[in-house]
C-alpha cells in the first residue's frame, strides 16, 4: 500500500531516492537543495540506507565522484542548484559524454549577478547541450515519481545517458504537500538493480572516457544524437509503465490540458503549470478556447509534438523563467523553431516571467492569453513581453 | 620488505605510449604498474600520460583506465572507493596518475577533500614542473629560475620568479596515512616506496619528480641522472611522512653544488650567479625546515 | 613477451562495430613507434652481466628479461639512449639506424 506522507519537493525526492537503492550519494549543500541531502544523511545515519554517503568538498567533486562510482556500476546520486550546477558544468559533459547513467535532481534557483536564492530556469537552461535528459516537474508528487522514472530512463541500455530533474525552488523545493510514497516492494519491481556493461571490467580490463581524435568525434556525437532520441520513446513508455504499476502517468515529454479544440495555448514548465491550469478553467468558463501545454522533457525535446500543434492551434504563448540575452527565452526559441514548419500559419510570443522568484500569478497568466486572443484575431503584439516589468 | 628488481614481473602494463624520448613520467607510471599490479584501475586527469596513452583507438594501458577532468581525478577515486566499499569489492588498487597543474594547482581542492574523506587510493603527482601536456607553462611546482612559455627569459628575466609549493606538507598538514617524495633518479627508493604505498589502506601520496627532457632541455638519455642529481643537489628531497613521523631518506652532509644540476639544463641556462646564490639560499633554508619535521634541529 | 601491435587492424566498419561510447578494452596497439628512432641501442650480449638497470629504467619498457638474453623489442623502441647511458658497465652502444 501506498503511504500519504506531508512532505517537501526536496523531502520527497529524498524518499524516492531512498526507494531506488543508490550505492553512492555524493553530498554539497546548497540553497534550496540542501534540504534533500540532509534528508538523506538522515535515511543513511539510521539505517534505513544502505549507501555511501560522501562530504564532498564541491559540486565539481560531487559529479565527479559520481562518475567514478558509476563507472564501477555503483547506481549514483547527488543533487545541486544554480551557481552548484554551474560549477559542475565541466563534469555535465564529462559524464553524459561517457554515457554514465547518473541521476540528479537540481533545484532551480537563478544565477548570480544580481545574486539571490530564488528560483528560476536560469541555471538548468544555461546547460542546455550538456547532453544531459532535462525533466522539469510541477509538484512534490511529481518530483518523488519521476525521480524513479528517471533511473530507469537512465539506465535502459538503448539510453545510458544522465538524468537532471528540475525542482523549482522554494515553490517547489519548500511547500508541503500530501505524497503517495509507493512501497518499496512495487519500486523494487519496476525498477531492478542497476546492471551496465559502460564499467571498469577485471577480466577484461577496459579504458574508458578516452579521447578521440577529430576522425572519430563525430560518430561518438552522433551516439549521443541518437541515444536521446531513443530516450523520446523510452520516456513515454516508462511513463505508462510507471503507471501500471503506480497509478499514476505525466504524459511523458509533454501534458497537454485543455488542447484538443484550443484556438491559442500557453508553454509553460514546471510549477507554473498547476497555476495556468487553474486560469485555463476560468478563462474556458468564460467561452475562451485556452489550453496549457506543459513541457516535461525540455532535453530531449518533444519536436514532433510541437510541429504537430503548430498545424492545430492559431496562437502559442511560451512562457520562460530566463532569458537569453542578445536573443529571446530560451524555451520559446526552441518551441518557435518546431511550430514553424512550411505552411504553418500560428502566431507565437514570449513571456519572460519568474525570473528569480518573483510570481507568477493568476492575474499574470490571465493576462498573457489577452495577446494570444489578439494574435489568433489576426493583431499584432510585441514578440518579446516582460510580465510584471515596471517600466521599460 | 625491499623489493627486488629481478623478482618485478617483466609483463608490461603500460606499453607502446607516444610519450618523447626519454619521458620521465612514463618511467614513473610503467615502475608504478609494476608494483601495484593487474588489479589497478588508473585514473588519468588531462596530462601527458594521458594525452599520450588512450587516444581512440591506440590504448597504451593494459589495466583498467579513465581519462577524467582536469580537476576531478582525486574525486573520481574518491567515488571509486567509494563504489568498491559499495559493492564489496577487495583486492583493487585505486591509482591516480596527475602531472604537476593537475596536483598542485586546478586539482589541489579534489585531492585535498578524497584525502580528507580518507578513501583508499594512491595519488601519484609525477612532477615534470610545468604544464608539458600544454606546451611548458609554468606551474606551482616550477622551481625558481625556470625557464618556461610563460616565465620567458628575454630581457635578463630570470623566469619563474616564485618557489615550488610544498605538497609533501601540504599532505602532512591532512594527516594523509602515508605520503613520500621520490625522483627517478633513486628507482629503488620509488619502488621501495610504492610498495609500502600499496599496503596501506587509506589515502596515500607519492610527489615524484620526473625529469622531462622536452621541457627541461636536456637528452633524453639523461632523464635519470638529472633526477639524481636534483637530489645530490639537495633541490629535490628523498622523504616519508608516516603515522605522523617525518624521515628523511637521504641526507647527504654536504650536497653537490647546484650548478651541476642547473647547467644541464636549457631551462636554467639563463641563470646568473645572483640566481644561484637565491636557489641556494632557498634550498638550505627548505632543509632546515624539513629537518625540523624530521625532528633532526641541528 | 611484450605487447604486440595488433594485425590488420579494423577500424570500425558500420555503426554496430562502434564501441559503446569512449570506451574500449584496455591493450590496444594499432601502430608501432620505430619511426621515431635515429639511434638504435644494442646489447653487447658477452659483456651483459643482467644487472637489470636497463630493464628497469627504459621509459618504453621495451627490454624483457624473462628471456635467455635481455631483449630489445625493437618495434616499440624509441631509441632515445638512456639504457646505454645508465649502463653500469657500458654494454650497450647506441648504432646508427641505417
Amino acid at each position: 500500500m501506498e503511504k500519504k506522507h506531508f512532505l517537501s519537493g526536496d523531502e520527497a525526492v529524498a524518499f524516492a531516492v531512498k526507494l531506488c537503492r543508490p550505492h553512492v550519494i555524493a553530498a554539497y549543500p546548497i540553497t534550496p537543495q540542501t534540504v534533500i541531502v540532509e534528508k538523506i544523511s538522515e535515511f543513511v545515519a539510521s539505517g534505513e540506507m544502505d549507501c555511501q554517503y560522501l562530504h564532498v568538498e564541491s559540486e565539481h567533486s560531487a559529479m565527479a565522484a559520481c562518475m567514478g562510482a558509476s563507472l564501477m556500476g555503483s547506481r549514483t546520486f547527488t543533487a545541486t542548484s544554480s551557481q552548484g550546477l554551474l560549477y559542475m558544468c565541466e563534469m555535465l559533459h564529462y559524464v553524459s559524454g561517457s554515457r554514465y547513467p547518473i541521476v540528479m535532481v537540481n533545484a532551480n534557483r537563478t544565477i548570480a549577478a544580481p545574486w539571490n536564492i530564488f528560483g528560476d530556469h536560469r541555471d538548468s537552461l544555461s546547460q542546455r547541450d550538456s547532453g544531459w535528459i532535462q525533466f522539469y516537474v510541477e509538484n512534490a508528487q511529481e518530483a518523488l515519481d519521476v525521480t524513479i522514472q528517471a533511473y530507469k530512463i537512465a539506465e535502459d541500455p538503448k539510453v545510458s545517458l544522465p538524468v537532471m530533474i528540475n525542482l523549482d525552488g522554494y515553490v517547489l523545493t519548500h511547500t508541503y504537500e500530501l505524497v503517495d510514497v509507493p512501497p518499496q516492494e512495487l519500486v523494487d519491481q519496476f525498477l531492478p538493480a542497476f546492471q551496465t556493461t559502460n564499467k571498469l571490467d577485471f577480466e577484461k580490463p577496459k579504458s574508458l572516457s578516452f579521447s578521440a581524435p577529430p576522425e572519430w568525434q563525430t560518430e561518438f556525437r552522433f551516439q549521443q544524437f541518437e541515444a536521446m532520441e531513443i530516450a523520446k520513446e523510452v520516456i513515454n513508455q516508462v511513463d505508462k509503465e510507471f503507471g501500471r504499476v503506480f497509478g499514476r502517468t505525466y504524459g511523458g515529454l509533454i501534458h497537454e490540458y485543455c488542447c484538443r479544440d484550443a484556438d491559442y495555448v500557453l508553454v509553460a514548465m514546471g510549477s507554473v503549470a498547476g497555476t495556468a491550469r487553474i486560469v485555463v478553467d476560468q478563462l474556458r468558463a468564460k467561452g475562451k478556447k485556452v489550453g496549457l501545454v506543459k513541457l516535461r522533457s525540455y532535453r530531449p525535446f518533444p519536436k514532433e509534438y510541437f510541429q504537430d500543434l503548430g498545424q492545430r492551434v492559431q496562437a502559442v504563448g511560451v512562457i520562460d523563467r530566463d532569458i537569453s540575452f542578445g536573443y529571446e527565452g530560451a524555451v520559446y526559441s526552441d518551441v518557435k523553431a518546431a511550430l514553424y514548419r512550411p505552411g504553418a500559419q500560428v502566431k507565437t510570443v514570449n513571456f519572460i516571467a519568474g525570473l528569480s522568484g518573483r510570481d507568477i500569478t493568476k492575474e499574470n497568466l490571465a493576462q498573457m492569453y489577452e495577446p494570444l486572443e489578439a494574435l489568433a484575431l489576426g493583431e499584432k503584439v510585441s514578440e518579446i513581453q516582460f510580465t510584471g516589468l515596471r517600466w521599460t | 620488505m625491499a623489493v627486488k628488481i629481478k623478482d618485478l614481473p617483466d609483463k608490461e602494463l603500460l606499453y607502446g605510449h607516444k610519450a618523447c624520448q626519454g619521458c620521465g613520467g612514463a618511467i614513473v607510471a610503467r615502475l608504478a604498474l609494476k608494483v601495484l599490479g593487474e588489479r589497478t584501475c588508473v585514473v588519468l586527469p588531462a596530462s601527458c600520460i594521458s594525452s599520450v596513452t588512450t587516444i581512440y583507438p591506440q590504448m597504451a594501458f593494459f589495466v583498467n583506465s579513465l581519462t577524467s577532468a582536469f580537476p576531478a581525478a582525486a574525486a573520481v577515486l574518491s567515488g571509486m572507493a567509494a563504489a568498491c566499499r559499495a559493492q564489496r569489492l577487495e583486492d583493487v588498487t585505486l591509482l591516480g596518475f596527475a602531472g604537476d597543474g593537475g596536483t598542485i594547482d586546478i586539482g589541489l581542492q579534489s585531492l585535498s577533500g578524497a584525502v580528507e574523506r580518507g578513501d583508499d587510493f594512491l595519488y601519484i603527482c609525477y612532477d615534470n614542473e610545468a604544464y608539458m601536456n600544454t606546451g611548458i607553462q609554468r606551474s606551482g611546482l616550477t622551481p625558481y629560475g625556470a625557464w618556461t612559455t610563460t616565465t620567458p627569459t628575454n630581457n635578463n628575466a630570470v623566469g619563474e620568479k616564485k618557489f615550488k609549493k610544498n605538497l609533501f606538507e601540504i599532505m602532512m598538514a591532512h594527516r594523509i596515512p602515508y605520503c613520500a617524495t621520490a625522483s627517478v633518479g633513486y628507482p629503488l627508493d620509488l619502488l621501495n616506496k610504492l610498495a609500502k604505498a600499496r599496503d596501506i589502506r587509506g589515502p596515500k601520496a607519492l610527489h615524484v619528480l620526473a625529469p622531462c627532457p622536452t621541457g627541461w632541455g636536456h637528452g633524453p638519455e639523461k632523464t635519470v641522472e638529472i633526477g639524481r642529481l636534483a637530489v645530490e643537489t639537495g633541490l629535490w628531497f628523498l622523504a616519508e611522512y608516516e603515522k605522523g613521523q617525518v624521515k628523511i631518506n637521504y641526507n647527504p652532509k654536504k650536497f653537490k653544488p647546484v650548478q651541476e644540476y642547473l647547467i644541464r639544463q636549457k631551462r636554467f641556462r639563463h641563470l646568473g650567479e645572483k640566481d644561484i646564490a637565491v636557489i641556494e639560499e632557498h634550498r638550505d633554508k627548505e632543509w632546515e625546515i624539513l629537518k625540523k619535521h624530521a625532528g633532526r634541529v641541528e | 613477451m611484450k605487447p604486440q601491435v595488433v594485425k590488420n587492424y579494423q577500424f570500425p566498419q558500420s555503426k554496430e562495430q562502434m564501441p559503446f561510447g569512449p570506451g574500449s578494452e584496455a591493450g590496444v596497439l594499432i601502430e608501432i613507434n620505430s619511426g621515431w628512432r635515429n639511434l638504435r641501442p644494442v646489447i653487447n650480449q658477452e659483456k651483459c652481466t643482467r644487472c637489470l638497470i636497463c630493464w628497469l629504467l627504459c621509459p618504453d619498457g621495451v627490454i624483457s628479461k624473462d628471456t635467455p638474453q635481455l631483449e630489445i623489442d625493437y618495434d616499440f623502441c624509441k631509441g632515445c639512449g638512456l639504457c646505454a647511458y645508465e649502463c653500469p658497465r657500458k654494454t650497450i652502444v647506441m648504432e646508427k639506424e641505417g
